[in-house]
């Protein structure tokens, strides 16, 4: 039947579009898990590192031109971390946010003065033939995409749960100064997350840069993450990879089905919608914890 | 030394209560009044009214609205400006196409802003903080996609719809300075109503909400009432705002104005003049509405000594660099903002001339 081959082709190509979808909202989860914060300047991060990663694409090969940008990425987590959120210790998360948001702005403002704001190509040397199996078309570009974030997922997970490292920044999550009384370092941790958030947004921002080219809807790619991390819980990885993929498929399914009916665009704000249902069945998300307030 | 409250006696309960019991603040207050009724319409220039003041005064408005939710209740909101579409649309429909007149066409700007901010805030019931505010951002994007997709409210495919010339109450208003004293007469009257509603028990719930919620609701406060009740009011502020954007400044009612930038934009003026002041709201609405003009200037001036000339993307990436560094800027300075400033200002004078 035609139409089941149609929702095959739609559920596959959607819950590939739902791991790149993942892949951004894991820089948002990794934020939050190690400061508490949400990083409103994660969409802004991800274009930074594409663009940086596209400007020098032309002179070097692709492999010193990733080196490149995961170094500017380090050296903006390390400039974040002293000239942010260093003076912001101990402040309400609402104000870290806000300053999430100013940082948004600003690194909007010197992409665009250094690199210009028109829409750049990127291109990895992949053809751009689609894979068949079995009748159905499965694009290169997602397919690697999707390899690449699991291969990035399962050393995260790693990360997190067996060294030290990560377990550290798992406490400072919790509770920024029960961490710094058993010693560890609140300034390394947020370095060391917003470093590995960087390199999450330069994975993110190759991804999504080749498949929609480097400009500024990339930071809107953001927005859509949002509602894998409600769906998820805000504090889990496989969280939002499942969730990742449960918005991929639905969006791209009610596309395909709903869309024709009321003029397009349904993609837009469907997954919202979902999002807004499972606020109000499990407002934490699948796999988030609930908030425990002390009093 | 003359700024003070010392020898200031109350005799009753009505001069107690008083916005402004001090003799010089209401002078000075009644002269604010009498320049903006009287002398800004007289000798303003036709840019001047038309381009700053008619949208600092509306986007006064939005700010203090967002203001009363976020600054005072606690809640941050990622979608005013969608509720401002909200008013915008519901207002322009009503008086371009159904003839409704203009008073009415406000208030229902405000109610149908108003009802829209009801469902908004029925998820506060069960969730706070980040989730609550991407809830809001849902919103924001739901509605931007209904204004532009269902046919009845945006007429086709453009989701602009223009406005007719303006009557209120059989009035023309035809000039800069007619639109101008309107917008004014409405921010004025809603000001006073937002202020007095802070120092009401409502008020006084809210800023208990905000403070330590379990505490507030320990006291007997009802939680989910009140801070329904901040999401409507809220967002009745918001309608009428968009309504007089609308009306006054843009002369049409479209969608492209009230995306998630403005609503961004909205924020920052409420955390740059200061969560939880009415003052605040205006001084941080007046301060990013100048900001880009400003910067343009400055970077003219820059490049006048210099001899050089500057291109537009560059004052347009200015404007982003600068504007996301005012709010860093304010967090980490100056948390309370523009207002918190004004007031060190006034306890300075309360002093002046003395040292201590």
């Amino acid at each position: 039947m035609p139409d089941l081959l149609f929702a095959i082709e739609l559920t596959i190509s959607g819950l590939l579009n739902g791991v790149m979808y993942a892949l951004v909202a894991l820089g948002f989860v990794l934020i939050y898990k190690a400061s508490g914060v949400f990083n409103f300047a994660q969409g802004a991060m991800t274009l930074f590192a594409a663009l940086a990663l596209v400007g020098i694409l032309a002179r070097v090969g692709l492999g010193l031109a990733i080196v490149f940008a995961i170094a500017v990425m380090v050296v903006f987590a390390f400039a974040m971390e002293r000239v942010v959120l260093r003076p912001l210790v101990g402040r309400p998360p609402l104000s870290i946010f806000m300053a999430t948001i100013g940082v948004s702005f600003v690194l909007e403002g010197v992409a665009q003065s250094i690199w210009g704001a028109e829409p750049k190509g990127l291109n990895l040397g992949m053809s751009a033939r689609p894979i068949e199996i079995g009748g159905v078309y499965i694009g290169r570009v997602e397919l690697y995409s999707a390899a690449a974030a699991a291969a990035l997922v399962a050393v995260l997970i790693w990360f997190f749960q067996k060294t030290t490292i990560g377990l550290g920044l798992r406490a400072v999550s919790d509770d920024h100064e029960a961490a710094l009384s058993v010693g560890i370092s609140l300034r390394r941790v947020w370095a060391i997350t917003w470093t590995i958030a960087g390199l999450v947004a330069v994975a993110a921002g190759i991804a999504w840069g080749t498949r929609l080219g480097v400009h500024f809807a990339v930071v809107l790619i953001a927005f859509k993450a949002l509602p894998v991390i409600i769906i998820g819980g805000i504090e889990s990885i496989p969280g939002a990879i499942l969730a990742g993929l449960i918005v991929g498929a639905t969006e791209n399914l009610a596309e395909g089905f709903i869309g024709p009916a009321v003029g397009g665009g349904v993609k837009d704000f469907f997954p919202y919608l979902i999002a807004l249902l499972f606020l109000l069945i499990r407002p934490y998300g699948l796999f988030g914890r609930e908030i425990i307030e002390r009093v | 030394m003359i700024y003070r409250e010392t020898g200031v006696f109350h005799a009753g309960y009505r001069e107690d209560m008083r916005i402004f019991p001090l003799f010089l603040d209401r002078a000075g207050m009644a002269l604010v009044l009498v320049v903006l009724f009287v002398g800004v319409p007289l000798v303003a220039s036709e840019y001047w009214l038309k381009g700053l003041l008619i949208p600092v005064l509306c986007y006064s408005l939005a700010a203090l609205g967002l203001n009363l939710l976020t600054g005072y209740t606690g809640l941050l909101s990622l979608g005013h400006s969608a509720l401002m579409a909200v008013g915008a649309y519901a207002a322009v429909i009503a008086y371009g196409r159904y003839g409704i007149s203009m008073p009415v066409a406000f208030a229902l700007a405000g109610t149908m802003a108003a009802a829209v901010g009801f469902l908004v805030g029925v998820p506060s019931l069960r969730i706070k903080g980040f989730y609550l505010a991407v809830s809001t951002l849902a919103v924001q994007f739901i509605i931007e996609w209904v204004m532009t997709h269902v046919g009845w409210i945006s007429g086709g495919v453009h989701a602009t719809i223009n406005v007719p010339p303006l009557r209120f109450l059989g009035l023309p208003l035809d000039t800069a300075g007619e639109k101008y004293v309107l917008c004014l007469v409405v921010v004025a009257g809603m000001t006073l109503f937002a202020k007095n509603l802070v120092r009401t028990k409502i008020g006084r719930a809210w800023m208990a909400i905000r403070d330590r919620d379990v505490a507030a609701e320990i006291m007997g406060i009802s939680l989910f009432k009140y801070k329904l009740m901040a999401f409507m009011v809220s967002s009745f502020y918001a309608g009428v705002a968009g309504a007089l954007l609308a009306f006054a400044f843009y002369q049409a009612a479209n969608i492209e104005e009230f995306t998630l930038a403005s609503s961004i934009r909205i924020l920052g003026m409420v955390l740059i003049g200061g969560l939880g002041s009415i003052l605040g709201s205006f001084l941080g609405a007046a301060f990013v509405v100048l900001l880009p003009i400003l910067i343009a200037n400055g970077l003219h001036v820059a490049a006048g000594l210099s001899g050089g000339l500057v291109r537009t993307d560059v004052v347009a990436n200015m404007e982003l660099v600068v504007f996301g560094g005012l709010i860093l800027f304010f967090l980490i300075v100056e948390p309370l903002g523009l207002a918190r400033l004004w007031k060190t200002f006034k306890d300075y004078l309360r002093l002046w001339p003395f040292p201590y």
